[in-house]
């Protein structure tokens, strides 16, 4: 236990190695982008989107290292990895759109249909990839589950520039983004583009999310974007305050995800991150100063 | 065509009831805007299952059934508790709920060392039908029959009898269950026992979930209970026509896919085999896709 202690203080003081220490901070400008960005996702009803936008990268990931294969590339550099999630995310986006708007299918379904085909094709694609023996494996083991000892210091500072690219679009557009989120009546009355800003949300949503397969992995990155919101929810009403709130759930549930995942043995980063945020949430349900059970104003 | 009995009889068994027991609850599940709550629930078991394993070390059909219900009881009653009680966007709490059981179930599996005695979190998500081999298919003549069929891996009577169960659950409860599903507020006011009903379902939900768990796979079962039920409604009004309409779909994906994974990268002269569970999925989704296509106003 002393040791575990130590092991932890030595992380979280930045006193484990450089490349630790890149990627933790990396993790956290992730975490930061990704609860802002969920906030809007999730007052406008679409969380889950990510969810599936996450697993169909699968197939776009396992297609870029095929033809990065197939014309003789090094297919672990990481810009045809992302380029290749990037396109799939973007093509999910436009079939959950495409099924969700007819009636008899409706946005629910399209949304489960996508997730799970999408990544059923990746399975089968990958299936393939494993088969080649060519250069490094992609490694479908730790996009699975996510794995920040696995992360390069350069794809860590990818993923702290696509961060700080999410908070600025965010910033810049936050009135009209609060106003469709919180009031979409009123957002609707005084001419806002309604429609353009829900993409907007979806395609920033979808960028974090790839952005942050490596740490978090298919599976559970989508909760980088829904509990980081949900639990700043229980602390205020105030459309800024939320986000802000959730911005640093999400630094916080991703930066001692990270550390604990460095230090324990066994541990996957992405469950690490998940039940840290858990347990924010569940302080959060209990103690929040708005909705709280015990000390909400309800 | 001489392993057929040893190497292809098995998965493909495994498959096709997995996917129809899927896929006529999926009916339901479709009609009721609970497609992404079945992809939830599909995760949620798997923390139940390996406690339960875990905690009487055994592996056997009841124990793994019985701890895949608890779960999705628990995780089902957790969300209507956050978006009943503390007033969480539906989408959100279906996130947090089944992330956080699923990174639970994830850390469970490392740290009781079940993750190296056979139990490949792995194979949860991506499915292993590759890995159910019938030993005595071909050859052993030495056998009767009935000897013969003893050695059947254990997931196929598993899966026969969650087939069974699920189709009596649909089957008792049919009228109301399609009252239910199509007129909710008036399934309310005739006095239906509308708690009953909504367990009776999540019921067979889960049991055909946690059947799916280790050789099929969590994704192959969301595909099997949101795509051909979603295709058949594309093509009739009528819901028993859509119950049969979707267990054809089923069953013909299965062969389709299955024959594409086996066959398929024969064509490239290769001698290697795709991951089954995804060319099934991934053959559904086309089909969705087509037929929403064909009815493009439907």
């Amino acid at each position: 236990m002393d040791r575990f202690l130590a092991d932890l203080l030595r992380v979280l003081t930045f006193d484990a190695g450089f490349n630790t220490s890149v990627v933790m901070l990396g993790s956290a400008a992730l975490g930061c982008a990704a609860g802002a960005a969920g906030t809007f996702a999730m007052l406008r009803g679409r969380t889950l989107v990510s969810d599936a936008v996450a697993h169909a990268t699968l197939p776009g990931i396992a297609g870029a290292f095929l033809v990065a294969a197939l014309i003789g590339r090094q297919p672990r550099e990481a810009g045809w990895l992302m380029g290749g999630a990037a396109i799939a995310a973007f093509l999910s986006l436009a079939a959950i759109e495409w099924l969700g708007r007819r009636p008899k299918v409706g946005p629910d379904t399209a949304t489960a249909a996508v997730l799970a085909c999408g990544f059923g094709l990746g399975l089968a694609l990958m299936s393939l990839v494993q088969t080649l023996t060519v250069g490094r494996q992609a490694g479908l083991e730790t996009l699975l589950f996510g794995s920040a000892a696995g992360m390069l210091p350069g794809e860590a500072y990818a993923m702290a520039a696509l961060a700080a690219l999410v908070l600025l679009v965010i910033g810049a557009v936050l009135k009209e983004l609060s106003a469709v989120a919180f009031d979409p009546d009123f957002a609707l009355t005084a001419g806002l583009p309604v429609a353009r800003l829900d993409a907007l949300v979806a395609l920033v949503c979808a960028v974090v999310v790839v952005a942050a397969l490596p740490i978090a992995g298919f599976v559970l990155a989508v909760a980088l974007v829904v509990i980081p919101p949900a639990a700043a929810r229980f602390w205020s009403d105030r459309a800024g305050i939320v986000v802000s709130i959730a911005a640093a759930i999400g630094a916080v549930s991703a930066f001692s995800g990270a550390a604990l995942s460095a230090v324990l043995s066994d541990t996957p980063t992405g469950p690490a991150i998940v039940l840290v945020a858990a347990a924010i949430f569940t302080m959060s349900l209990l103690f929040g100063r708005a909705r709280g059970l015990v000390a909400g104003r309800a | 065509m001489a392993e057929f009995w040893t190497v292809d009889f098995v998965p493909l068994t495994a498959a096709s009831l997995a996917a129809l027991a899927c896929a006529l609850v999926g009916n339901l599940l479709i009609l009721t805007r609970r497609a992404m709550a079945a992809d939830a629930l599909s995760h949620s078991v798997v923390p139940g299952v390996v406690v339960a394993v875990a905690l009487t070390g055994l592996t056997g059909s009841v124990v793994v059934l019985a701890g895949g219900l608890v779960a999705a009881f628990a995780a089902s009653g957790l969300v209507a508790f956050l978006t009943r009680v503390g007033r969480v966007e539906p989408g959100a709490a279906l996130g947090i709920v089944f992330t956080s059981f699923f990174a639970f179930g994830i850390l469970m599996l490392e740290w009781t060392g079940l993750s190296h005695t056979g139990f490949d979190i792995h194979h949860v998500v991506t499915g292993y039908l590759e890995g159910l081999i019938w030993v005595t298919g071909d050859g052993g003549e030495n056998l009767s029959l009935f000897q013969k069929l003893a050695t059947l891996p254990q997931v196929v009577t598993e899966l026969a009898l969650v087939l069974v169960l699920v189709s009596a659950i649909l089957f008792a409860f049919r009228k109301e269950l399609a009252l239910l599903a199509f007129d909710p507020v008036f399934a309310r006011a005739t006095g239906l026992p509308v708690g009953l009903l909504e367990a009776a379902l999540l019921t067979a939900t889960a049991l055909a979930c946690t059947a799916a768990f280790k050789s099929v796979g969590v994704v192959l079962a969301v595909a099997m209970i949101v795509c051909p039920p979603a295709t058949a409604r594309l093509l009739t009004t009528r819901l028993s026509q859509q119950f049969a309409l979707s267990a054809v779909i089923a069953l013909g994906s299965v062969l389709v896919g299955y024959v594409a994974a086996v066959a398929g990268p024969g064509l490239f002269g290769s001698p290697l085999a795709l991951n089954a569970a995804g060319t099934i999925g991934a053959t559904a989704g086309l089909a969705l896709v087509a037929a929403a296509a064909l009815r493009a106003r439907a």
